[in-house]
């Protein structure tokens, strides 16, 4: 029985671990590793390591895995501009190639006389009793919290080092870009600015009231007359129309808007974010891609600057 | 059931991961060869520990578990800044260590 699943598991486990390095595709490659891993972790079992086995599927198979593939989907393959999947050959020539994988082959007949040929046959065939607890989780649990607890507190705190570590890496310096589309999602509406959402914190919403309400269409600019609305941008995706036909319409809303200002209550129509913060909690760091209306505060830094003169200082 | 066997399977695999290693440029796929590499030592230290009868290498196992997520954390968040930075994703034409 060992036998036969080990023939089955073994196999296919180096099987998909040469597909996880010669397919082209990244995602195929990744599905490929998925099942490199499923099929390590039955030879695990098969010496007789539940534990590891278990974490095995659950941390690899089902969180690094899960990263991976969202990585690569973000990341979305390196195709060309044609629309090939890009295949970067060697660098120089096939030379290097061919050096690498003797050097690989070279790798891998040094460890199997290393792990193969070294005092294996005292000790070849393996200890016929297994204790009924060898591999358990309450024995696992038992070394981690006495013997090992010391590799056990460091393991923890280099995970937390590597959690923070990337979400350092992976943020996004300086805002949105300057010549980037942005699209306003209806759920920012409704949130009230400064609530320290993580898309306020990455300066997706726009605190800047001037610009936001120009991306909004023309609905709050009000002093700023109709000339600005009209000419609200090109930032203005979401609200095309509003500036250019309904020129009424905009100057009942700017009327609204005014009457807004002076009873310092929101109408239950509005969204409530626009009643929220005047000048002194927006987001300094952040500049808005849509050119504010002149006599609305003026925007303060600006930003891609301010992350490139960081990054330069770093 | 000799643990050579198991042996052969793991140096095998690391060869296959030392090949993808050295060959591919995109650091994904690196990335996904250095897995395969920690996933054969994985499997050497199990085969030891069930040769000498000692639950100490699942332990060392698990903690190079633990290596490797931080490992892919911090590769994929670079992989991540450096598609942000429009550099090119290759691992031959990252020069600078510059943001």
């Amino acid at each position: 029985m060992d036998e036969i699943l080990f023939f089955l598991f073994g196999p296919l486990a180096v099987l998909a671990a040469l597909g996880a390095v010669a397919l082209r595709n990244p995602f195929y490659a990744v599905l490929s590793l998925v099942l490199h891993l499923l099929s390590l972790s039955m030879l695990f079992l098969l010496l007789y390591a539940q534990f590891v086995a278990v974490v095995q599927v659950m941390v690899y198979v089902g969180a690094v895995m899960v990263l991976y593939v969202f990585v690569n989907a973000y990341v979305g393959g390196t195709t060309n501009a044609d629309g090939s999947v890009n295949t970067p050959q060697g660098g120089n020539g096939p030379s290097l190639r061919l050096l690498s994988y003797g050097i690989a082959a070279l790798l891998a007949i040094t460890v199997g006389i290393a792990v193969l040929g070294t005092g294996l046959q005292a000790i070849d065939d393996q200890s016929s009793s297994v204790s009924a607890e060898f591999g358990s989780p309450s024995q696992i649990g038992e070394l981690l919290l006495t013997r090992f607890l010391l590799p056990f507190e460091g393991a923890s705190f280099l995970l937390l080092v590597a959690a923070v570590g990337a979400v350092v890496l992976a943020r996004r310096r300086g805002g949105v870009l300057p010549d980037e589309d942005r699209m306003i999602a209806a759920s920012e509406l409704m949130a009230p600015i400064g609530v320290a959402s993580m898309r306020e914190g990455v300066g997706a919403i726009n605190t800047n009231p001037g610009a936001r309400s120009v991306t909004l269409g023309s609905s709050s600019d009000a002093p700023s007359g109709p000339g600005s609305s009209s000419g609200s941008g090109p930032g203005t995706p979401s609200a095309p129309d509003a500036p250019t036909t309904g020129d009424p319409a905009s100057r009942g809303e700017q009327a609204d808007d005014r009457r807004r200002d002076r009873e310092d209550d929101a109408p239950n129509d509005a969204p409530p974010s626009e009643d929220a913060p005047p000048a002194d909690v927006r987001n300094p760091g952040f500049d808005p891609p849509t050119p504010a209306p002149s006599d609305e505060v003026p925007p303060t830094g600006a930003s891609p600057e301010d992350g490139r003169d960081d990054k330069d200082a770093r | 059931m000799s643990s050579g066997w198991f042996l052969a399977v793991s140096a095998l695999v690391f060869g296959i991961g030392a090949i993808g290693v050295l060959t591919r440029r995109n650091p994904l796929l690196v990335l996904v060869s250095l897995e395969l590499m920690l996933n054969a030592g994985n499997l050497a230290l199990i085969t030891f520990a069930r040769m000498h009868n000692a639950a100490e290498g699942h332990i060392f196992a698990m903690v190079v578990m633990v290596v490797a997520a931080a490992e892919v954390a911090i590769g994929l968040g670079i992989v991540v800044a450096l598609y942000r930075n429009r550099v090119a994703v290759d691992v031959d034409e990252l020069r600078e260590l510059r943001g």
